[in-house]
């Protein structure tokens, strides 16, 4: 067999170019490797495929998974991905470049970042956004790790144990290798105590407080006084937040937050396993210049035309190299472009709705689940959005197996007896009355 | 490219709407506090869907991706995105599971994480990957933080220093300070290889490993690593690989029989998906057997059984890097690439990107300056042109003025002023998916260009003529920050 699709060269072509260099055959252009290392024979790979043999393999490979109705959140929510998003995200032009270094050809990405970055702020009520991030749990990393550095010689940070326990981890991890300490602010009664941070940061040395919005249990927390024991302490506060749920419930900003941090994910992003999702950032504009990762500015070019550009560069790897705020330099452009599409199209009334429909819906399943009389309130009174949290009668690992054999995902097990359930738009209440007939019919 | 010159905000109307959503049939409602309510609704656009369609498609039409032309931006591998990957990345059978659903009912997902570290494992001679770093950058950052972990483990807390060569790339030293590492820089010799004497002075009981890039940023395979191996591994430090430059090695050599203990892979390069403008991207770490133990968590696992499932806990891990496995999406990509290729293809990956740049190279070394002479791999480096046409009064022609004329011409400009070994550094990776035609258009391109500045430089100065925007006020930018709307 000779010839491949991606491979323009006819054999022809390799001569031509061949002799052109002055190389007898290709082998030739490894002169330079020690023999020793050059690969005997092919590598241990499958055996080439059509494309129609590819689509076959892994549509049989995808079958393997069970499809479920998706009733829990953890970080993760089913929301509705309108069909224009997908469409332009498919556009070549988007799709195949690459970071916007040549500005006269990149106004395209540089433009909807820009957009991008607009939206968060709008979102979130803070100052300045940049490109994006990885994920929420890496830009809860980074902004620990620049209220560090914005600290200077402080190097201790309190996290609450109300984050999602991949954000913990993942911020303990970067932590652990960039010396910093982590200390948890424990949860009571369904919020980060706010005696015990009072507390923690008493002890001193804090250069920075990580607290969530919406917690684990899907309570959305009363931050009051917060900014003002924070910053009392000379730290930074930092708010984990749901963007859609930014559409109703208070912002960062107006809790006095420095740094908002957070997935965009629950921008209609399908959950994909885990990814690609969009870490984002935002901060009040005086911590701009310790701000990681990329940053779109307004300019004009030399015609005087309103033009954009990446800016503050300084900041980066490619110029501060080892002193620069973050080594970040790829991050999720089109997954910045999917939020910014997603929140064009819904506008501040569409992602009302959606949280109303969210809401509502949990709402009515958190009545029907207390109403079978297998679980208890976890937090009476506490105000949750589209996710929650009861004490289950069942064990978490019964039911949440008992639902996946009837085609749900339920029963978050979060330990203590306690599960979490979320619902958002795309459930409808005939799904929700066919989950709680389920759970009815579990055998203890 | 025409210039469009609206934000979407800019198109807004009070009571657009671009979206439906279902009736509201719930018997309850959901009250949100006054006390966290927010104060006004947030200042998102209101429009309707072709407004939306429309505004997006003209900002992608002034946009320049790898579908549109030639890009040959060196160590950034921009080769075709096949159009198969999307296709598949795409299925409701990937795209609809949760990260946290049951093990048991996301098996074939699992089998795609294994399946493509068989892959890996077979291209780079290491023994295990994660896929969980997001991008190449967070895969440097928890390679090192693997070897960190590594050097704990062995209660040896001394090794403080990561040695990176003057022409990595600047991610390499940003890693190794974000992973609490002191960086300590190693000089190229003439021939634009590591300086192996100077390397040997470096090393001892503080050096925690090198980070290498082989071949290197200028396109040069390092022929002494198996040298430099040996004396990394006596001084008891590891050694790691920046997979940016695994292309012309694919199918040919493989960095774990060069001695590299650790090393990430940019699926968004080698692996043909694609960029998407600047992510996602996909920074697999592989590692060497005496390290698995240290990779970070959650890793999936086949059991005996030939069932999969998901290892969750091990205290040697060097930690969790992300919220789950990474950028699924992205693999199941270089997935989809992987089974096209196959054993059969592979080879040809090296080989057809180390041909494209050689040729380039030597069909222009008489008008751009080659510091080093001989045969480069997938990527060479220019350090400007010969004659930049400078006289009295006329500054010469600058590498940003050739890359600015570039775009006129209709092709993407190459990687400028990197590395830094050089002051007018010109960085051309041509890959392996252009054909000798469109080399030799741009061949030709790069040849009038250099007569243009011979000739009267000032062509060069004022290009970009014909793009959507021209050269814009950068300094304006930075000085006075606008960086967002309203």
């Amino acid at each position: 067999m000779s010839g491949f699709p991606y491979f323009p060269h006819t054999e022809g072509d390799i001569s031509a170019m061949l002799s052109r260099i002055g190389a007898a055959s290709l082998k030739d252009l490894y002169a330079d490797v020690p023999e020793e290392f050059l690969l005997k024979g092919e590598p241990d790979l499958p055996d080439a495929l059509s494309e129609e043999e590819v689509r076959a393999w892994f549509s049989r490979i995808g079958a393997k998974n069970q499809p479920l109705k998706v009733f829990v959140g953890g970080g993760v929510y089913d929301h509705y991905t309108p069909s224009v998003v997908p469409y332009i995200l498919s556009r070549s032009e988007f799709l195949t470049a690459y970071t916007p270094y040549q500005c006269e050809i990149s106004q395209g990405t540089l433009r909807y970042i820009f957009e991008y970055q607009s939206m968060i702020c709008a979102l979130t009520g803070m100052g300045v956004s940049n490109a994006s991030m990885y994920d929420g749990p890496t830009a809860a990393a980074e902004a620990v790790r620049m209220a560090v550095a914005s600290a200077k010689k402080r190097t201790r940070v309190l996290v609450s144990e109300g984050l999602f326990p991949q954000v913990l981890e993942v911020v303990r991890t970067y932590a652990h290798y960039g010396g910093i300490t982590v200390d948890t602010v424990p949860v009571m009664k369904g919020q980060t105590c706010p005696n015990c941070l009072r507390g923690a940061l008493a002890e001193g040395d804090v250069a920075g407080v990580l607290v969530p919005q919406i917690n684990r249990y899907g309570i959305i927390e009363d931050h009051s006084g917060f900014a003002e024991a924070v910053h009392g302490a000379g730290a930074l506060l930092i708010e984990y937040c749901d963007p859609s749920a930014l559409a109703v419930i208070k912002t960062p900003a107006e809790w006095g937050a420095d740094i908002a941090v957070g997935d965009g994910q629950a921008l209609g992003i399908p959950m994909s396993f885990g990814g690609p999702y969009v870490g984002f950032m935002a901060v009040k504009k005086d911590h701009l210049r310790k701000l990681p990762g990329r940053i779109v500015g307004e300019t004009v070019d030399r015609d005087g035309k309103r033009a954009y550009v990446l800016t503050l560069q300084a900041r980066e790897q490619h110029i501060r190299r080892a002193k620069a705020t973050s080594n970040i330099c790829s991050n999720q452009s089109l997954m910045a472009l999917f939020a910014t599409v997603y929140l064009s199209l819904l506008g501040p009334e569409g992602l009302r709705e959606v949280n109303r429909l969210s809401a509502d819906g949990a709402a009515y399943l958190h009545g029907q689940l207390l109403a079978t009389g297998l679980f208890e309130e976890a937090f009476p009174g506490k105000p949750f959005l589209k996710e929650f949290t009861l004490v289950s009668k069942i064990p978490a690992a019964t039911l949440q197996k008992h639902l996946a054999k009837a085609g749900f995902f339920g029963a978050l097990d979060l330990g203590e007896g306690r599960v979490s359930f979320a619902v958002t738009e795309r459930r409808t209440k005939e799904e929700i009355d066919a989950l709680v007939a389920c759970v009815k019919e579990v055998r203890l | 490219m025409i210039y469009y010159d609206k934000l979407i905000f800019e198109l807004s109307a009070p009571g657009r709407k671009g979206y439906t959503l279902p009736a509201n049939r719930y018997p309850v409602h959901a009250a949100v506090p006054g006390t966290l309510r927010r104060a006004e609704a947030p200042a998102l656009p209101e429009v309707s869907e072709p407004d939306v369609v429309r505004h997006y498609t003209n900002l992608s039409q002034m946009n320049f991706g790898v579908d549109t032309g030639f890009y040959p931006l060196g160590s950034c591998t921009m080769k075709y995105n096949p159009k198969i990957n999307e296709e598949i990345a795409a299925m409701p059978s990937f795209t609809g599971l949760h990260p946290l659903q049951p093990s048991e009912t996301v098996q074939g997902a699992l089998e795609v994480y294994w399946e493509t570290e068989q892959a890996l494992r077979a291209l780079t001679g290491l023994e295990a990957f994660t896929f969980n770093p997001c991008a190449g950058a967070h895969g440097e950052l928890t390679g090192l933080m693997i070897i960190k972990r590594y050097h704990e483990l062995r209660g040896d807390t001394a090794r403080t220093k990561i040695i990176v060569p003057d022409s990595a790339h600047g991610t390499n030293p940003a890693s190794a300070a974000v992973a609490g590492f002191e960086v300590v820089e190693v000089k190229s010799l003439e021939n634009g290889r590591i300086d192996v004497e100077a390397l040997k002075e470096l090393l001892g009981p503080d050096v925690a490993g090198i980070m290498m890039t082989n071949p290197n940023t200028l396109g040069l395979f390092e022929t002494e690593i198996k040298t430099i191996a040996a004396l990394v591994h006596e001084a008891g430090g590891l050694l790691y690989y920046d997979g940016a430059n695994m292309n012309p090695l694919m199918g040919v050599v493989r960095p774990g029989d060069m001695g590299f203990d650790v090393m990430h892979l940019n699926l968004h390069k080698t692996f043909s998906t694609p960029h998407g403008g600047g992510g996602p991207g996909s920074g697999p770490v592989g590692v060497a057997p005496h390290l698995v133990r240290c990779l970070p968590l959650p890793r999936v696992i086949r059991e005996a059984d030939g069932h999969f499932s998901l290892l969750g806990a091990e205290e040697n891990s060097a930690g969790k890097v992300s919220g789950f496995l990474g950028n699924f999406g992205v693999i199941l990509r270089a997935l989809a690439y992987i089974k096209m290729l196959g054993r059969q293809n592979v080879r040809r990956v090296g080989e057809l990107s180390t041909l494209g740049a050689n040729y380039i190279k030597e069909c222009l070394k008489d008008v751009y300056k080659l510091p080093i002479e001989g045969v480069c791999k997938h990527e060479f480096v220019f350090d400007g042109l010969v004659n930049d046409g400078a006289r009295e009064g006329v500054p010469g022609a600058t590498t940003l003025d050739v890359a600015k004329r570039l775009l006129d011409y209709g092709f993407h400009a190459p990687t400028i002023y990197f590395p830094l070994l050089f002051h007018q550094a010109l960085m051309i990776e041509p890959t392996e998916t252009e054909s000798k035609e469109t080399l030799d258009r741009f061949i030709a391109v790069m040849r009038q260009i250099a007569a243009e500045a011979a000739e009267d430089p000032d062509i060069l100065h004022n290009a970009p003529h014909d793009t959507p925007v021209r050269r814009p006020d950068e300094t304006q930018a930075a000085r006075n920050p606008i960086l967002k709307a309203l």
